[in-house]
């Protein structure tokens, strides 16, 4: 990992949460950090480039938008590249990791009501040729602050 | 572009369903990026502003602001926690696992016996895989969780990651038939 350098390090702290919603937000949040807008923006981009931050923008609540789950399958080892690389190819995939366990691939899966999703569902296991868990969120306990990053 | 497909419907649940995917997806990194906006989509930058205002205000947002990467920040280590936890003392003690600045997710899920047991999932992300099972026993300790049967699954590889996309409009079925208007 790179150094940060401290207007990065406040970027990526402390805007998690609230962005402005202002003509333009960006030169607020310059304002706060005593720096112009331009450099705000070149930094964002750049650290966007980078792949470190994936946008400046929304992160929903599973299950306010549409219908979602979290779905895992077990899947032998010597075929999980390629039944992963089935499943991202669906639209209504996003996040689709590799888990050290028995069940070993696990993915969200997001459409745009219930009925939608439980027919994707079907569509991934047909398509891969094995079970999967449907495990929807039941209950969240968890107030999100925005994850604290620590430099040191 | 699909978005074009929002232009003149007029209608507020259509120019909300639009935001709703371009917020998801990420403003445009620009001096004024809901004037953008409203430029793709035909209409104002104040009624941009209005509607992501209306959608923040409902509370369907976790956050809206800089979506950073664990990963690249040099938090190697993400392990999903999933404990099986006594229905009835579930909020109990999700709420105190939900409690710590190290965790970043905390959900009741259904079990699926026989297959799977657990019913509570925790989202810890450390500097490396210590961390991570230093930040459980802290959590099992604390919580008083000793004697609940729990795992950690590491993650390896991220076959994909990006905002959902929450529009049918948005997507091709896998026949290739694109399904925008």
């Amino acid at each position: 990992m790179r150094e940060f350098s401290t207007l990065e390090q406040r970027l990526l702290n402390d805007f998690q949460h609230g962005l402005p919603l202002t003509p333009r937000p960006f030169a607020d949040i310059a304002r706060q950090l005593g720096v112009y807008e331009t450099t705000v923006l070149e930094t964002l981009q750049r650290l966007h480039t980078e792949g470190v931050i994936s946008r400046v923008g929304a992160v929903f609540h599973p299950n306010r938008i549409g219908a979602s789950t979290l779905a895992a399958m077990a899947v032998p080892e010597a075929e999980l590249e390629a039944v992963a690389d089935k499943i991202s190819r669906f639209a209504e995939v996003n996040h689709n990791y590799e888990r050290e366990h028995e069940f070993n691939l696990w993915f969200v899966v997001v459409a745009e009501d219930e009925d939608r999703l439980q027919q994707v569902l079907r569509e991934i296991e047909d398509c891969c040729g094995y079970p999967l868990l449907d495990l929807p969120l039941e209950n969240e306990f968890f107030i999100d602050l925005g994850f604290d990053l620590k430099w040191t | 572009m699909r978005v074009r497909s929002f232009i003149g419907t007029g209608s507020d649940s259509s120019l909300e369903a639009a935001l709703i995917e371009i917020i998801s997806k990420g403003l445009p990194l620009v001096e004024r990026p809901y004037a953008q906006i409203a430029e793709r989509l035909g209409c104002s930058e104040a009624e941009v502003i209005q509607g992501i205002d209306a959608i923040v205000a409902r509370g369907d947002l976790k956050r809206y602001g800089v979506v950073v990467r664990h990963r690249k920040l040099g938090y190697r280590a993400n392990g999903m926690v999933v404990w099986d936890i006594p229905d009835n003392r579930v909020a109990e003690i999700g709420h105190c696992i939900g409690q710590y600045a190290f965790v970043t997710l905390c959900y009741q899920r259904p079990r699926r016996l026989p297959d799977w047991r657990y019913n509570l999932f925790s989202m810890i992300h450390g500097k490396d895989r210590d961390e991570v099972v230093d930040q459980v026993a802290h959590i099992v300790h604390h919580c008083g969780l000793q004697g609940i049967e729990h795992e950690i699954l590491f993650s390896n590889r991220c076959f994909k990651q990006r905002g959902a996309s929450y529009l049918r409009g948005a997507q091709t079925d896998r026949s290739g038939r694109a399904q925008s208007e």
